[in-house]
Parts: structure tokens; sequence; C-alpha cells
């Protein structure tokens, strides 16, 4: 409890750390909320037209007076108002959310269901053919970038077959799921296809690791059955760097699959995000980062829960 | 036939399995895609390509200019220079009305104009209108704005949506760009930005009732999905920026393609305040050593047409008629020689990564070409804001841009070329002929005259080659063969699906 307490007192710091930098960088790129609307028509402004629109989009304070307008509405529970949607920024964000927390969900299911007994088939089975097929299989899957996946998919079924997931609107889980889930499922097994060849590796190699060790060795001189080594003995200690890394992958797809949103055109938070920034919509861009910066320090939280969980020597924050 | 059968079943299948209707569901509403989405709803201060496109849907300027660039009405029924040129009468069209069912009147054209013209309001545009002193209107249908100098093309400055009338109402209420409300053929009901835009048919419309019910407009940011999409019947019509992808739409058998050449120009911008570009023989030496067509053909596959300064049809001259615009690298390297750099010299080009989306391509052959009369281009792809920003300071050694085109070439070139032009730093080079001839354009109303004064001008820049003028390209709409109607315009106007019907 001591070292939850702990960590929890952590986020605030983190976060504050998190907000200078999303602040400073942001603004450290070339160009700005105007020349972001205008393009190069900005170059037809007046100084009194650039100043006006400067007020307009809150960009005409010195940096930290900016700052600390922007923290002191966080402290009030004000993120501020997107220029580009014209509503508060928390409000956008939180709308967007469920799509990628679906999508992490789904892809983090479909990895784990597919890499772990792939994973767990090699380790078993360990130099022989079907071990290499596996292993062949999984180095394609983390090396073909998920812009191709996702390209080839939608021309596959396109050109193919003549269908396609309805594109453009989505439909949020709780109004229609059967739309909804056949919108995600594409794009759900175009990311799990690289994170299930990653889990597969780790499995694969933490299995080989716990299977020679001193304790299953006694389990199976004792007579334990194959499927009792495996699954009672050897996997639950297997199963650590497995959380690790999908504790990190499942982080990663809170903060948004950009490319695979972008391809499958969903309103998720990584292509609101990529299109703040382009928009130079200073306001969403802050928020979402502090956003996302908590959801992955949480994720990670949970992850170093599950350590204790899983392995009962591990006694979190003790020297 | 046992492939096929298979592929077919496979098909059904996977469309239950994915929940998906291939047939459009609802003949009366035109599904539209594009790539970009627009990034707001102020007529008066949006200037990107797709912000434009979404509200000249919903608002409307007093005139428009038709496929051939000529000026038609639209809330104004008639308009008439004064004999002086000075001053500018329109009488509105006693139809018109705005999308909350308040006529328009003289007031809101006087408070639209006044809007664009306060500098607190921020439009790009005002620098059009720049020469309207006074706005008078005798009666509720009569408009008369008084001229400090005769202003020719202020009449096509404005058929821009940036020159929209707006409510006097909502201007007053500070409800504009937050709230739409013009009164052109469609009515904004919703806008997700970066998602989707939802159009209904104005009723009240004065311009009649139009062909479809309704537009929705889905953002793809992927133009191969959108290609797809529409394979599948999910997309009724489609604006495309990618040669690459629109080149692919006349294989399918169920989709056509409209391509119409563009006023926006691909140009390799020189800049003359940088060594060794201040030399006039440099920068013809360059002139003489690209081949136009090779970037043309290698860039946008072919897809586009040589061009020079001027690309407005009734006004352009025949490129060949041009400086150098017949590849000559002989010539190019005696005038590198004869400016004391016959070894050449290096420099940096910069390009937008994706505006357009051939500005990389378009680099890499004209580095090699380049590099044939000793010039080394080092290429800087950029993110569009960080292009923009150095662009707009006159911060690079050369620079591959899409510029805009418009339908008059005063309204088009007197930002770079006038010596008061607004983007005299950018452009970086004028001369007396240059400014002379778009002053002299400028007051010229006789359609003639005025054709000469431009292919002087045209030919003097060229000469000067300041700018390596390069091709204009298509724009592309794509759409299933079910749907009329749709005109495509050199303006890149959406317009006429005020008008598409679906069969």
């Amino acid at each position: 409890m001591n070292y939850l307490l702990r960590r929890l007192a952590t986020f605030p710091l983190v976060l504050l750390g998190v907000s200078v930098l999303v602040f400073v960088a942001i603004r450290m790129v070339p160009g700005d909320s105007i020349t972001a609307m205008l393009g190069t028509e900005a170059g037809l402004l007046t100084p009194a037209q650039r100043d006006a629109l400067a007020a307009y989009f809150g960009i005409d304070q010195p940096w930290f007076v900016q700052y600390w307008r922007w923290i002191g509405g966080i402290l009030r529970g004000n993120f501020g108002i997107s220029v580009t949607y014209g509503r508060p920024v928390l409000d956008v964000v939180l709308e967007r959310f469920p799509l990628t927390l679906e999508l992490a969900v789904l892809s983090m299911i479909i990895a784990l269901a597919v890499g772990m007994p792939a994973g767990i088939y090699a380790a078993t089975h360990s130099e022989k053919p079907s071990d290499l097929g596996v292993r062949v299989i999984a180095m394609i899957g983390q090396s073909t970038p998920s812009f191709v996946l996702g390209l080839l998919i939608i021309y596959t079924l396109s050109a193919g077959f003549g269908v396609l997931p309805a594109m453009g609107e989505f439909a949020p889980l709780w109004q229609d799921p059967l739309r909804n889930l056949s919108q995600l499922i594409l794009p759900a097994v175009t990311l799990g296809f690289a994170f299930a060849a990653s889990v597969t590796r780790i499995a694969r190699s933490a299995m080989l690791d716990v299977l020679s060790d001193d304790y299953v060795r006694t389990a199976r001189s004792k007579g334990a059955s194959a499927r009792s080594v495996i699954w009672r003995h050897a996997l639950p200690n297997a199963l650590i760097p497995v959380v690790t890394l999908s504790g990190i992958e499942f982080g990663y797809l809170l903060g948004g699959a950009v490319i695979v949103e972008q391809i499958y055109a969903l309103p998720g938070l990584g292509r609101m995000v990529l299109d703040a920034i382009l928009q130079r919509d200073y306001a969403l861009v802050q928020g979402s980062v502090l956003f996302i910066a908590f959801n992955f320090m949480i994720v990670n939280l949970l992850v170093d829960l599950a350590y204790v969980a899983l392995d009962p020597r591990i006694r979190l924050g003790e020297q | 036939m046992i492939n096929l059968t298979g592929r077919l079943l496979s098909g059904i299948t996977l469309a239950a399995m994915l929940g998906i209707a291939t047939v459009s569901s609802q003949a009366a509403t035109l599904h539209m895609a594009w790539s970009q989405d627009a990034t707001g709803l102020d007529p008066h201060k949006q200037t990107a390509f797709s912000s434009l496109r979404l509200l000249e849907l919903i608002y409307e300027p007093l005139v428009r200019v038709d496929a051939s660039l000529r000026i038609v009405p639209a809330i104004a029924t008639s308009w008439e220079f004064s004999k002086d040129g000075k001053e500018l009468t329109f009488k509105l069209d006693p139809k018109a009305k705005f999308q909350d069912g308040a006529a328009v009147t003289s007031a809101d054209v006087k408070a639209s104009f006044e809007r664009i013209l306060d500098e607190k309001t921020g439009a790009a545009a005002r620098a059009n209108f720049l020469s309207i002193a006074g706005i008078d209107t005798p009666d509720a249908a009569t408009v008369v704005f008084h001229l400090s100098q005769p202003d020719a093309p202020i009449l096509t400055a404005m058929s821009d949506v940036n020159a929209a009338i707006v409510p006097a109402a909502e201007i007053k209420a500070g409800s504009i760009g937050t709230k739409a409300v013009g009164s052109g053929p469609f009515k904004l009901d919703k806008w997700d930005p970066n998602a989707k835009e939802v159009l209904s048919a104005n009723k009240d419309w004065a311009g009649g009732p139009t062909g479809v019910d309704g537009i929705e407009i889905s953002v793809l940011p992927d133009e191969a999905a959108i290609l797809a999409a529409m394979r599948t019947k999910q997309v009724d019509f489609a604006l495309l920026n990618d040669p690459l992808v629109a080149t692919l739409v006349p294989k399918e058998a169920s989709l056509q393609l409209n391509r119409v050449p563009v006023l926006a120009y691909h140009v390799l911008q020189l800049n003359p305040s940088r060594k060794p570009m201040t030399e006039l023989k440099v920068r013809q030496a360059i002139s003489c050593a690209i081949d136009r067509q090779e970037v043309l053909d290698t860039a946008s596959l072919g897809e586009g047409k040589v061009t020079g300064p001027l690309t407005i049809p009734a006004l352009a001259t025949d490129p060949s008629q041009l400086f150098c615009y017949k590849r000559d690298v002989e010539k190019a390297k005696a005038l590198m020689k004869e400016a004391g750099l016959a070894d050449g010299f290096s420099a940096t080009v910069i390009g937008a990564t994706g505006e357009p989306p051939t500005a990389a391509a378009e680099a890499q052959v004209i580095q090699s070409q380049l590099a044939e009369i000793g010039i080394k281009l080092d290429i800087k792809m950029m993110e569009l804001n960080v292009y923009v920003d150095a662009w707009l300071k006159g911060d690079f050694d050369m620079a591959i841009a899409l510029n805009g085109g418009r339908a008059d070439p005063y309204t088009m070139y007197n930002r770079y070329w006038t010596k008061a032009g607004n983007l005299q730093k950018v452009a970086n080079y004028i001369d007396d002929t240059l400014d002379s001839e778009m002053q002299k354009g400028r007051a010229e109303t006789d359609p003639e005259k005025r054709k000469a004064i431009f292919t002087a001008f045209e030919k003097h820049l060229a000469e000067m080659s300041p700018w390596i003028w390069l091709y204009t390209s298509y724009s592309y709409t794509a759409q299933q063969k079910n749907i009329s109607g749709f005109v495509p315009t050199p303006t890149g106007t959406l317009f006429s699906l005020s008008k598409v019907t679906i069969q």
C-alpha cells in the first residue's frame, strides 16, 4: 500500500515535467496557429491583422504567461479550448479515447491469444521445423510495417472481394456493437499482427529459459505430466517478461496508433493528436499529451503490481 | 468458374462478417470523401483548399466564375462599373435568403465587406479590396462600391468565397466561424473536424432546388483508402490530390475520373536576394537547364501541362514563345561561365512533405538536371507549417512550391510582382517593367488591351527568371458512374455539386 501511495505521489511531478516539455516542444517547432490556418496567405496579413489573430489564438502573450494560464486552468479542471473543435480540450479527448482504448484492448487480446500459444509451442518444439516456422512468421510479423499490412488488407478486401468495413463515421460500442466490431477488427488485426509477433518471440525465449531451470527438471523427475509442467510450473514464471512487453506496448497503443488510425480513417486519439500538431492547436496538443502520459503511468503501475501477483518473491518498494 | 464462385461466396461471407452493405444506402444523399478536412468555418478567414470547397457550398459571394472563368451572377443579378471605373454597382437577387430565413440585403453586403476590411478580422483577402473607399446602400437591393482608383480585378476577387456575404446580425453577434449561416445551396448540419461533415439541402436557395437532399463528407486521410471505399460503393464522389491514385481510377469499371487543368502552378522559386541567384545569368542558366516536360513526366506521370507564369487559358502565352522553355544545356553552361561560375555552386532546395504529393519527386528530377551544369542541390523536405514559416520569411535558396492561381492575373500576382506586393519578401525580385505592367493591367478594362499588357508582363517575367515555372496539374475528382451533373472547373470549385443527381 505504501508503495502504491508513493508511486501515486510521483504522478503530479512527472506530469509537471511532461507539461513543460510538451509546452516548450510544440512552440519550438517553426510555424504557429496563424500559418497553420492561412498557409502562405498569412503573408498577406498586416501587422495589425496578425496581432488580432494572435490574440484570437491566445498566442499574443509571452510564453510564461501562456504557460501559467494553462497550468492554472488545469488546476481548476479546465484544460483549455481547442481552436479546431471550438470545444473544451478534455471533452474532445474523452470523446476520442474510448475508440483508442477499445482498439488497444482488441489488439492486445489478438496478440496474446495468438502470441502466447505460438511462443509456448515453439519453445516446447525447440529447434524442430515447426519451431523454425513459428520463428520465421514472427520475424515477418515484426518486420512488416503496419501501413503496408493495413493497405494490403484494404486493397485485398476492396479489389478482391468488393467489401470493406464502413469508413469515415465510427459507431461506438454502446450504440452499435456489431458495426463497431466490424470497424475495429481489421485495424486490431493490423496492430495485433506485429504485437503478436513480439509476444511470440518473448514467450518462446522466456519459456526456453524456464524449462531449463532446476525446479522444472525436479517437477519432471517427480513424474509431473508435460502439460502440468508447462502450464502449472513453467508458464507463471515465463509470463513476467510477456507482461512487461505487453504493458509497454499497451501503454504506447493508448497514445493512439497514428498510422493505423490514418489508414482506416478511425477518429482515435492518435489521429487527433497528429491533426492537432499539424494545425498547431496548442491547447489540444498539450492536453492530449498530458492525458496520454497519465495513461502510460497508470499502465506502468499496473504492470508493476502484476509482477507481485505473478511472483510472490517480488516485494515492491522494499530495499 | 469455380474460382469466380468461390470468390463471390468468400466476398459475401466477408461482407456478412464485417456487417457491410455493398450498395449505397440512400440514393438522395451524396456520400463524398476527401483526405484533408476544412480547418474552420469563417469564410473570411479560411484559405485552406478544403475549407474553401466546403464553405462555397454553404456561403455565396456577390458573383461567381464559371467553368470558362467568366463572371456570372450569384447573390448579385447584375453589376456595372461607372465610366471612370471608380464606382461598382450591384443589384441583388430579391430571392436571395440566408439559411435562417432572413433576406440578403445591401446592409449584409456592406457589413460583410466592412468586416473583411477591418484589420481586427484578420481576413487575408483584405489585400484585394484596399481600393474600396466607401460603400453606399441606396436601397435594400442595391450596393455601390466607391473605389479610390480604377480596379478591374476587384470583380474577380469578389467571386471568391473569401468575399462571401454573411448576415449582418451574425457579425454583430460575433458568431461568424462558430455558426455557419450562409445563403448557399446547402446548410451545415454537423461538423466533426477531421472526421465528417453533414450538409442538407437549403430548400430556400435562390438558385433553385438542389439535385440531392444532402451531402455527407467523410475525411479519409489515405487516398488509397478513398479509392478502396469507392470500389465498395461506400463513397459516391471524392476529391483526389495524388496523381498516382487518380490514374488508378479509370481502371475501375464503375468509376469515372474527372480531371481539368487548374490555375495553380508548380514552380521552382529561386531566391534572387541570395548569391549567386542575384545574377540574372545564373537564374537564366537554371531556367535553360531544366527540362520542364521531364519534371512533369517523372514527378506527375505526365498529368499536366508545361506552363509559363500565366495559367489562365484566355491569357496564357504558348510556352514555346517564352525564354528557354526548350531545354538547352549548352546555353546554360555558357551562361554559367559568363557569370564566372563555370564550376557550378551548391544550394539548398526546400519542399513541403506531401504538399503537393509530387514535391519530393520534382526536387529530385531538378536536382539531377541541375547537376549537369555543376549545381549541387541539397533537398530539404519539411512539414508543411515549417515550410510555410521558412517560405514566408524568404529563408531559402530555392523552393519547390505549388502556388494557387486566380482567375485574374493581377489578383494572382500583385502580391509578388509589384513594388508594394505583400509577398515581395518571398519573391525578392521586382523591376520597373513588372510593376508598371501590373499597374496598367489593374486599371485597364478592355479585354484585348489587358491581354497585350499581361503577355508583355509574362514574357518579361520568364526572361528575368526569378522563378522557374514548371507545369500546371489537374484537379481530380472521382465519381461513381451513376452520378451526373458535376462540372469540373479550373478553380477546383465543387459548387456544381449543388446540381448533381444520383441515378
